[in-house]
This record gives C-alpha cells, sequence and structure tokens, in this order.
C-alpha cells in the first residue's frame, strides 16, 4: 500500500471506493487513479455520484468502504495535508455573498497562509476579467462573475489539485467554451484538475473521463479510446419529416438502438450492418423526402448511452 | 395613442416591442415575436442576454415597463392572473413535492388549476399509463430519479390543458437517455395543440424546435427556423450558430 504513497506521478488513486447513504448506494466500487497534470473528467448525470466522490476526495466526508489517495495523503489519516493542497471549486456557489469580490480572495488567500500578491501570477488571467468589479460584493456578480471568482478563489494557494464540481452546468455555450480555455492554461502550469460535468460534449476536452452512471464508473479511459470501442457501426440518417423518420426507424425490426441528435438521427442495426439501399427504399415507401444516410463516428454521447443500456 | 394588437387565436404569443428596464438598464429591449399554436419555440441566449427577465413578463410575473405582449389570448400587461391560468410552467429547479406521492402532487396541482376531481383521477390514470408509472403512482416524488421526476415535472405542467407551456431548461443535467424521451413528451404535447416555449444550454435540443429566437444583449438577434438560420449563418450546426451570434454580446456578463 505505501507504494502508492511514494509514487509522484499519481495526483488521485481510488481503490474500492463504496458509499452508501441509508439503503441508497450513492458509489459502488470505483477505481482509479489520476495522474499528476491530466484534466480528468468524470461525465454523467445528476445523481450519478459525481459530487459524493468529489465531498470524498476533499475529505468532506467519509467513504463506507475502499482507500483513497491524493497527492500521496490518505484521504482518512492525512486529511490536514490535504485540505492544505487541494482546491475545491463546489457545485453550489459557496463563497460569501456579503463580502466583496477582494475581500473573499484575500480571505481565502489568508486561510491558506498566503497573499493575494503571491500567487497572482496563477489567477491573473481570470481574476483581471472580475477586477474591474473587485469592490462589488459577490452576491451581486453575475452567474459568470461569480463562477470566475470562484474559481480564483480555489486557486489562490496554488493547489497541487483542483477539485471542480460542475463548474460549467446551466452555463451558455460560449461562456462553457471560454471555462474549458481557462482549465488549459492551468492545466499548462502544471495543476491536476479534476472536473466533473453533464455535458458529454464536454469530454473532448479532457485527457481522460471516467462515465459515471448510478454510482458506478461505466468506462475509464481517453476520449478517443471509448469512441474506438464502440460496438456497432452507427449511421446518421436525415429526412424532411425528423420526427416521423424516428418513428419509422424505431419501428424497424432490425433496428438496434435509434436516437435523435440534433438535426440527425443515430441508428445501429441488429445484424451489424445497414444496407443502405433497403433502408432508402423502406423510407421512401413511407413517404419520406429528401433522404440522406451516411456512416458516422460515435461521439461520446453515443458511448455513453450503449454502455448505460447494458 | 398606443396601437392595440389584433388578437388573432392562432397566435399564442405576440411580443411587440416588449421592453424590461431596471433602472438605467434595458434587461429586455424592444423584443417583437409572434408563437403560433402547437409550435416548439426555442428560446435561446447567452448567460444574462434577457431570456428569464423575458419568459417572466411572458408569464405574468413580472409587468413590462414597454412595448406590448399577448400570451393565450391575455395582455401580460394588465391580465396577468388570466395569463397564469392559462398557462404551464416547469424548470430545472422547480420541482414537485417530494414528501407527497406521485398521486397526491398530480391531484393538488390540478386542484390548484380548479380542475375537477373526476377529471384528475380519469387523467391520471391516462398519464400513468403514457409514462409507464403505473408502478410509481404511490411512491413518494423525493424516492424517484431524477430522470422520472423531470418526466413527471413536465407532465403536470400540462395537466390542466395549458395553451402554452414554458419550459426554463427543463433538462439540465438529465441523463442523455431520458433527455430524448423528455422530448417525446414535448412532441407528445404539441400533438394535443400545446404550444412549446422552451430554453436550453444543449444545443442538439435547439434542432428540435420549430423556430428558434437567439437573443444578445436584450435584443432578438435572429429568428427563423434551425434550417434557415444554419444556412444564414453558413453553419453546420446550432452551436456554430450560437457562437457567432453570443460571441458579439458586449454585456459584462458572460
Amino acid at each position: 500500500m505505501n507504494n502508492q504513497n511514494n509514487n509522484p506521478d499519481i495526483a488521485v488513486h481510488c481503490e474500492s471506493v463504496s458509499k452508501n447513504y441509508k439503503d441508497v448506494e450513492a458509489l459502488r466500487n470505483i477505481n482509479f487513479d489520476v495522474e499528476r497534470g491530466e484534466i480528468f473528467g468524470i461525465i454523467g448525470p445528476d445523481g450519478a455520484g459525481k459530487t459524493t466522490l468529489f465531498r470524498i476526495l476533499t475529505t468532506l466526508i467519509l467513504a463506507n468502504e475502499g482507500t483513497a489517495l491524493v497527492d500521496g495523503f490518505n484521504v482518512v489519516g492525512d486529511y490536514r495535508d490535504i485540505r492544505k493542497r487541494v482546491g475545491y471549486m463546489p457545485g453550489r456557489f459557496s463563497l460569501y455573498q456579503d463580502l466583496t469580490v477582494e475581500e473573499n480572495l484575500n480571505f481565502f488567500a489568508t486561510v491558506f497562509n498566503t497573499t493575494i500578491e503571491e500567487n497572482y501570477d496563477l489567477v491573473k488571467d481570470i481574476y483581471q476579467q472580475i477586477e474591474p468589479f473587485k469592490n462589488r460584493r459577490a452576491g451581486k456578480l453575475s452567474g459568470g462573475m461569480k463562477q470566475k471568482l470562484a474559481l480564483s478563489c480555489a486557486l489562490i494557494h496554488k493547489p497541487s489539485v483542483l477539485f471542480l464540481d460542475e463548474p460549467t452546468t446551466g452555463v451558455d455555450p460560449v461562456s462553457r467554451k471560454e471555462f474549458w480555455g481557462m482549465l488549459k492554461n492551468l492545466k499548462a502550469q502544471g495543476i491536476t484538475i479534476l472536473v466533473s460535468t453533464p455535458y458529454m460534449d464536454e469530454a473532448s476536452l479532457c485527457d481522460r473521463i471516467a462515465l459515471i452512471q448510478n454510482g458506478e464508473f461505466l468506462t475509464i479511459d481517453t476520449p478517443k479510446n471509448i469512441v474506438s470501442q464502440y460496438k456497432n457501426k452507427l449511421w446518421a440518417v436525415e429526412s424532411d419529416e425528423m420526427h416521423k423518420l424516428l418513428l419509422d426507424l424505431r419501428a424497424n425490426e432490425t433496428t438496434k438502438s435509434c436516437f435523435a441528435f440534433g438535426d440527425k438521427i443515430h441508428i445501429s442495426m441488429d445484424n451489424g450492418d445497414l444496407i443502405v439501399d433497403s433502408l432508402q427504399k423502406l423510407l421512401l415507401e413511407k413517404g419520406h423526402t429528401n433522404i440522406f444516410i451516411r456512416e458516422i463516428e460515435p461521439t461520446i454521447e453515443d458511448c455513453f448511452m450503449q454502455l448505460s443500456q447494458r | 395613442m398606443e396601437k392595440t394588437i389584433q388578437h388573432n387565436p392562432d397566435q399564442v404569443i405576440v411580443a411587440e416591442n416588449l421592453t424590461k428596464k431596471f433602472g438605467k438598464f434595458t434587461a429586455v429591449d424592444h423584443i417583437s415575436f409572434e408563437v403560433k399554436k402547437g409550435e416548439i419555440f426555442g428560446f435561446l441566449g447567452a448567460n444574462g442576454a434577457g431570456k428569464t427577465t423575458a419568459m417572466r413578463m411572458l408569464c405574468g410575473l413580472s409587468i413590462p415597463t414597454g412595448g406590448k405582449g399577448i400570451v393565450a389570448g391575455y395582455d401580460i400587461g394588465t391580465q396577468t392572473e388570466l395569463v397564469k391560468k392559462s398557462i404551464g410552467y416547469m424548470s430545472q429547479k422547480f420541482s414537485l413535492y417530494d414528501d407527497l406521492k406521485v398521486w397526491e402532487n398530480i391531484e393538488l396541482f390540478g386542484g390548484i388549476y380548479g380542475m375537477k376531481d373526476a377529471e384528475i383521477r380519469e387523467k391520471t390514470d391516462s398519464l400513468m399509463k403514457l409514462l409507464n408509472f403505473e408502478n410509481e403512482r404511490d411512491k413518494l416524488v423525493g424516492s424517484l430519479p431524477l430522470g422520472f421526476k423531470q418526466k413527471l415535472a413536465f407532465s403536470v405542467s400540462i395537466f390542466h390543458s395549458p395553451k402554452v407551456v414554458f419550459l426554463d431548461e427543463p433538462t439540465g443535467g438529465v441523463d442523455p437517455i431520458t433527455r430524448r424521451q423528455f422530448w417525446e413528451l414535448i412532441y407528445d404535447a404539441t400533438s394535443r395543440g400545446i404550444t412549446v416555449f422552451v430554453t436550453t444550454h444543449y444545443m442538439d435540443e435547439a434542432e428540435y424546435c420549430d423556430r428558434v429566437s437567439i437573443m444578445v444583449d436584450g435584443k432578438i438577434e435572429a429568428l427563423d427556423t434551425p434550417r434557415n438560420l444554419k444556412k444564414q449563418f453558413n453553419a453546420n450546426n446550432m452551436d456554430e450558430v450560437f457562437q457567432q451570434l453570443a460571441r458579439k454580446a458586449k454585456r459584462v456578463d458572460s
């Protein structure tokens, strides 16, 4: 066991971690390692267990079973060491609403025995965006500004591992892209980042991801490898009447799975192969017009759905 | 003389230069659009663009400081109580009463909207069948998985057969399969003539709407079918359309 303590390449180590709340199994046998300097994404819907896992790793709650190490320190025995060296941004805005922007940042710096000046370099890019409002109370900030302040406060003591619990939930697509840009910059400065999200399209921005559902990891790998492990050939189908198309494809006997994906429908077939001509003919018979069928590469969302239905 | 809007029963929502100012700040800046009966209307915009303020006005919860709006035939400036009776509303945050059973929640909300007991009973039966919820009828709502809850919350929001239902990010955080089942329920509602006004941050869902408007800094910058918007902005998908428009935003909020 002690070897893991000494492995400097592993920032987070999680072994057989389980957590129950009364009769609800929030986490079941979670095993994974996060390498130093990685952006590791925990991706899954609300209620899957993401927040529970983050709370265990940040020493806020205890697991019922298993071992977890952060930066080589045990989450149970060495919780004081862990709290000194990790940054944690919870899903709910948890700063002091009645302190100003600057007071909040100053407060968190002081709690960790440092000053804003000492680590200003690390937060500069993010904090500068809200600095014009440094005398505004945190409670009066807009959603996007609150998010930037919370990230600055989680960073001001220069943590070695940063835990971000759903930082982009409810955030519009443009701001989400910006936020991921900030994470990339932090990674470049050597900070390990563990981030959770319900948005499957953010998977490709992580080095490795774990897909989580009902307290269990469905898979852990690079986004690229997960996509390459998709079991069937996948096809995108379009026509002028998309809802009717979905119903017609679903009624087709050889359809294995069939889901709407924006302006297309993704379909895989039971016998593995789809015969474009016969499907085209079937859809023409059903009265469809402007039919397009082509083979596509699955998205992480396709993979999630396939894995979660097993 | 203020111009009055001619009421056309096919238009469930009409906004004409609808405006809301808070002091010097114009949250919603002269927006105009119509939503037809049975349409799925996607209402998109960046955080802080003014979507929530506009939606609150359309629901009769906030009085416009300028312009006019008609929802389900009633004036949102003067007939707010009648507006509220004729609409349904559901948001990601809104949840039913966790400590009431499924059927109790339905009875409560049906009763609040003035439905008769017999009608509530009858409709509850058919709703439980539609949702495949017959085994959950007597369960506490708090014990249901999130996906179930959101599907139930939507069904309750249209239980009194409103003319229009407002959905504020109804699928946030919901798993991908349930998210798609949720949209099936939306299609089912529109097939029964209910108009749907929906906000979302999932751009694939924007594609499921009949028409989409995109708000930037309080104004509607684009409004058309997804297909036409993609053509107009020379984009492959709605995400690209959104990125092009929302990047122009000048408001500090992002």
